[in-house]
């Protein structure tokens, strides 16, 4: 200890005392710090931020630990894509109990609070993410290809969703009250979170069951019947013998009626 | 007529005589016979009357009739003038195809105004006098009736029909044989005899000879591991066999229409019957998608509710009680089919359907 204090002022310990004393900050400071030091404190702050909204407009029927209550189910699992399926087509929140929650034209969030509270959701249990633009991207009718693609989607549809949402998307009833809603002018991305995360009396459509690749055929199947010119004319709604039947009954007779007065009108 | 004319009155009578023995003749003496008030009299139209009117209604209908003609040409010109793919956007509709509504309306119009054309000329023009027909007698004198019979008798006596009995079956037998292959086309077109058809499915394992068949998604026909039904879950599912009449392009509606089956995937705790959770692999469930009311396919499920509902006359079945009918027309539950995991990790059905799917039939239960 002695030599050491009889060295202190040597040239060289200067020069040592601030080479040891860099090495002790760098080393610290590579240790405090993760190598994506700032993007996580962002999805830390986004999760936060998410956890705060969610007890603020969710919890009175989710619980304020999205453990679900009488009024509300659990939301564990559910995933990133639910909350964007519901929130973005204003399903949720919901405005008064009902058998089922409408889509609203009225958003009471904004994009960033909505992933917000989906980064919340997400973190509680794994679950589907909000899908890649990769296969919510539309394919456009033109080529050999894409025609081929879109008719698949089209068979698709047809075994799977048509049954419910009408063989042209135009939604259909369902027992109680409860319904399928129309598919037309929807966006590709809500379609696509409503077949992986199966919301209300929906049924999940999961990536296992149909490839991400066809659900985007689907979409683009549904996005392509949507702009295709009608050649038969009026679609009445595309509901086939209901719409088509009032439609015969009331116009069709009608002007036949007319006719079968005038014709037995007298003259003079 | 001079008949009729003597049997009206004396009916009219009778019938005044039954009336006024009724109830209304408390209000006093009724007539003994109302007076026919006949025809009212006859109006003249302006065109009967006013040559200029007649001129004018002349004109209106060759315009009609002008007017069709231009229809019929517009419809003969855009036949070949407007390009099949071409189209417009009408308000209230969309896209229309612009060759199908031109030779729609034009048609419609050529006919329609041909037809108001004959009617106004009828209406205007044609003689519109008021004729009065009497209605005859339906029967013949009894002169006539007896002469027609003898006509009839005379000819069979000529024909020697009743000396030669041998002619008369003959000829009978003949012409009542020769309903028979009526009768056979309409009783053979009421079905097929033999009902086996009815009662199998090409999830029968001899399909598959005897093996355990793999359940596929349709239309993809590719095979479904238990991992890949998640939960709540609903795949429509075609047997692996199905693949055969895929290729061989033959029956393959016949074959697909009895064998739609639906997976799905619910709580395992959720089902109450034990029979359904014995034939279900981890809450995976398989059942017929044909109706057992009519045979529509039963494809709308609820995933909250666990209901089944067909779409034709909304039956409904309860997943979680053996798809027992809890509404509609339908009166048995939708028959199961048992499902297992083979080696690989695949669903299969190794056994088939245990009764006959879809609706009802005679000989079912035989």
């Amino acid at each position: 200890m002695k030599a050491l204090a009889a060295r202190r002022r040597h040239p060289a310990a200067i020069a040592l005392l601030i080479l040891v004393g860099l090495l002790v900050t760098g080393g610290a400071y590579s240790f405090a710090a993760p190598k994506d030091a700032n993007a996580s404190a962002a999805a830390a702050d986004t999760v936060a931020q998410g956890k705060t909204l969610f007890l603020a407009n969710c919890a009175s029927c989710h619980g304020t630990g999205a453990q679900g209550t009488n009024e509300g189910p659990s939301l564990y699992g559910v995933g990133a894509a639910a909350v964007d399926f519901q929130m973005s087509t204003g399903r949720m929140p919901m405005t008064s109990p009902n058998v089922q929650a409408p889509a609203q034209q009225d958003i009471k969030f904004t994009s960033d609070q909505i992933a917000a509270i989906a980064a919340f959701v997400a973190s509680l249990a794994p679950g589907p993410a909000v899908p890649d633009q990769q296969y919510t991207t539309v394919i456009e009718p033109g080529t050999q290809e894409n025609n081929e693609a879109i008719a698949r989607g089209g068979e698709i549809f047809r075994v799977n969703c048509a049954m419910c949402h009408n063989f042209a998307g135009a939604g259909g009833a369902l027992t109680r009250g409860k319904y399928a809603p129309p598919l037309q002018g929807i966006d590709p991305v809500h379609i696509y979170e409503a077949m992986v995360t199966g919301p209300q009396s929906m049924p999940v459509f999961s990536d296992t069951n149909i490839k991400p690749a066809s659900k985007q055929q689907l979409i683009s199947y549904l996005h392509a019947i949507e702009n295709r010119p009608e050649q038969g004319g009026m679609t009445l709604g595309n509901l086939g013998p209901v719409s088509e039947g009032l439609f015969a009954w009331t116009f069709g007779i009608g002007i036949l009626i007319g006719c079968a007065i005038w014709l037995g009108k007298k003259a003079a | 007529m001079t008949e009729h004319e003597n049997g009206a009155p004396a009916q009219s009578t009778d019938l005044a005589h039954a009336s006024s023995s009724g109830a209304l003749t408390t209000r006093g003496a009724l007539p003994e016979r109302f007076e026919n008030p006949g025809l009212p009299p006859h109006v003249y139209r302006a065109a009967d009357v006013e040559p200029q009117a007649a001129k004018h209604a002349e004109r209106q209908v060759a315009t009609l009739f002008a007017l069709s003609m231009v229809a019929t040409l517009v419809f003969l010109v855009t036949y070949f003038a407007i390009p099949e793919e071409s189209t417009f956007f009408f308000p209230g509709v969309g896209t229309i195809n612009t060759l199908h509504v031109a030779l729609g309306l034009s048609m419609g119009f050529s006919l329609f105004l041909i037809g108001i054309g004959a009617v106004h000329w009828a209406k205007t023009l044609m003689p519109d006098h008021e004729i009065v027909e009497e209605r005859h007698l339906q029967r013949s004198t009894d002169e006539q009736r007896a002469s027609a019979v003898n006509v009839v008798v005379e000819g069979g006596r000529s024909a020697q029909l009743d000396r030669r009995p041998l002619l008369k079956y003959t000829l009978g037998g003949a012409l009542g044989l020769f309903a028979l292959p009526f009768a056979f086309q309409l009783v053979g077109s009421l079905g097929p005899v033999t009902v086996g058809e009815l009662k199998e499915t090409i999830w029968d394992p001899e399909e598959n000879d005897g093996k355990p068949i793999r359940l596929m998604r349709d239309p993809e026909m590719t095979p479904i591991k238990l991992s890949d039904v998640t939960q709540g879950s609903v795949f429509h599912v075609m047997p692996e066999t199905l693949q055969k009449y895929l290729d061989e392009g033959r029956h393959v509606l016949e074959a697909k229409a009895k064998a739609a089956v639906i997976l799905i995937r619910i709580d395992p705790d959720l089902i109450k019957v034990k029979k359904a959770k014995d034939w279900s692999v981890d809450g995976v469930v398989a059942y017929s998608k044909i109706c057992t009311h009519v045979g529509c396919a039963v494809g709308l499920y609820e995933q909250t509710t666990h209901h089944l509902l067909c779409p034709c006359h909304q039956s409904t079945f309860d997943l979680t009680h053996d798809c027992a009918v809890i509404f509609g027309p339908a009166k048995r539950p939708l028959p199961q089919l048992k499902i297992t995991v083979d080696d690989a990790g695949y669903l299969v059905a190794p056994e088939g359907f245990h009764e006959p799917v879809g609706p009802s039939f005679w000989e079912r239960a035989r």
